[in-house]
């Protein structure tokens, strides 16, 4: 589930965002309690906690004082706006770069991309 | 808040534990690692109060800890020895931590020792290593103390006994959170279960930091020999090798993703560090560089 890479209340936030953009989290729906998650990935509770806490900073989540977390109501649509952002950047400029290193000219590509239409 | 203010134990001319100063906030999980002989006993039985330090003291929320009945009463330290008599029966040694300790539960106490297969009318002399650990799980858990240290408990149990016994840590801390140490050197076994991890080397705290922060702390990067000692420049190496044109250096460092991209772009690869390679290198002495020259 988790690897080394990064540290995991950063994995765990990109998973839940992962879910709410796949739709598998709706909004408004309630997600596990840091406990409940902590039990179910075995790991330590402060290191969900902090998982959470970072995607209530960044308003994926929200706090219902006394009953748990929720998904907020934009929270799709505003990871989707992030992702098409950086979906250039991140995606396809390494790609062009890998097409470049291994002489894939850009018109190949695009036959190719044809292909998928 | 457990203090340690220039704890030294020292065993005639040999320094166990060397000056160590810590602040450990009570209610979290910690792992103590360390090599064999780097002082983690010694630390651990001073913290317990089992031992009065040469020098420095050990306080708790401001008490002074050795020789304290209340501070003791309310902790649980797990050892090698048991500290229990060899020609006891187990039922006699859970009987006898029932009386001794506040918050002992001797129906979980029961559960575990079926978890672990441990047969209540055996004697402790005629327990089997992993079964003589298993006892010491049973002990340490079932304490409940507010503070609980588990001195390389896991030795002797296989890898379903250690499953299990990680398992059961996590979700009774989860349902009575207290403090918890944990010593080990099966490191990658048990970090996602700690919440901080202390690193002891030679006596000395090599390091205090969130557990989780040590992932991804450190990096593996791999390419031609010049490219690899330009990007290095200037970042703690931890380990390298060179074969033919093509190095290998382990720095201490986390790249930004411009700095992976750049030097993605000049041909260099780029692997993760896990903790137990990170504790490998920080505490190894032949890996000990200060710079890449």
């Amino acid at each position: 589930m988790f690897d080394d890479r990064s540290p995991i209340y950063l994995q765990i936030a990109d998973g839940i965002k992962n879910d709410v953009l796949s739709g598998a989290l709706k909004e408004d729906e309630q997600v596990m309690s840091t406990n409940q998650y902590a039990a179910f990935y075995r790991i330590n509770p402060a290191t969900a906690a902090k998982g959470f806490a970072q995607l209530v900073d960044e308003g994926v989540l929200y706090k219902k004082r006394g009953i748990g977390m929720f998904v907020s109501p934009d929270a799709r649509d505003k990871l989707r706006a992030a992702r098409r952002e950086r979906f250039f950047t991140e995606v396809v400029d390494p790609m062009l770069a890998e097409a470049k290193r291994v002489g894939i000219g850009v018109d190949e590509i695009v036959r190719h991309l044809g292909g998928a239409r | 808040m457990i203090e340690l203010r220039d704890v030294t134990v020292r065993f005639g001319s040999t320094v166990a534990v060397d000056d160590v100063r810590l602040d450990l906030p009570t209610g979290k999980i910690y792992g103590l690692l360390g090599r064999n002989g780097s002082g983690k006993t010694s630390l651990l039985s001073a913290l317990a109060s089992y031992r009065r330090p040469t020098a420095g003291t050990v306080r708790f929320d401001g008490v002074d800890a050795f020789e304290n009945p209340a501070v003791m009463r309310h902790t649980c330290f797990i050892r090698d020895t048991l500290d229990v008599s060899d020609s006891e029966r187990v039922r006699a040694v859970l009987r006898v931590a029932g009386w001794m300790r506040p918050g002992w539960d001797a129906d979980y106490a029961a559960r575990l020792a079926d978890l672990f297969e441990l047969d209540p009318s055996k004697r402790v002399s005629a327990l089997s290593r992993g079964r003589r650990s298993a006892l010491g799980v049973v002990l340490g858990l079932a304490s409940r103390a507010p503070l609980t240290i588990l001195d390389e408990t896991y030795l002797g149990m296989d890898a379903v006994a250690r499953a299990d016994f990680y398992r059961e840590l996590l979700a009774d801390y989860l349902a009575h959170p207290r403090t918890i140490i944990l010593s080990t050197h099966l490191i990658e076994e048990v970090a996602d279960l700690l919440e901080r991890v202390v690193i002891l080397d030679r006596g000395r705290v090599l390091l205090h930091a969130e557990a989780d922060e040590l992932r991804g702390r450190g990096i593996k990067v791999t390419g031609p020999d010049t490219v690899v000692a330009d990007f290095a420049a200037g970042h703690h190496v931890l380990a390298e090798q060179s074969l033919g044109g093509v190095r290998a250096v382990t720095l201490d460092w986390r790249p930004a993703p411009d700095d992976v991209a750049r030097g993605e772009a000049a041909g260099l690869t780029f692997g993760p560090v896990g903790i137990q390679d990170l504790f490998v290198h920080l505490t190894s002495p032949s890996q000990r560089l200060e710079a890449l020259r």
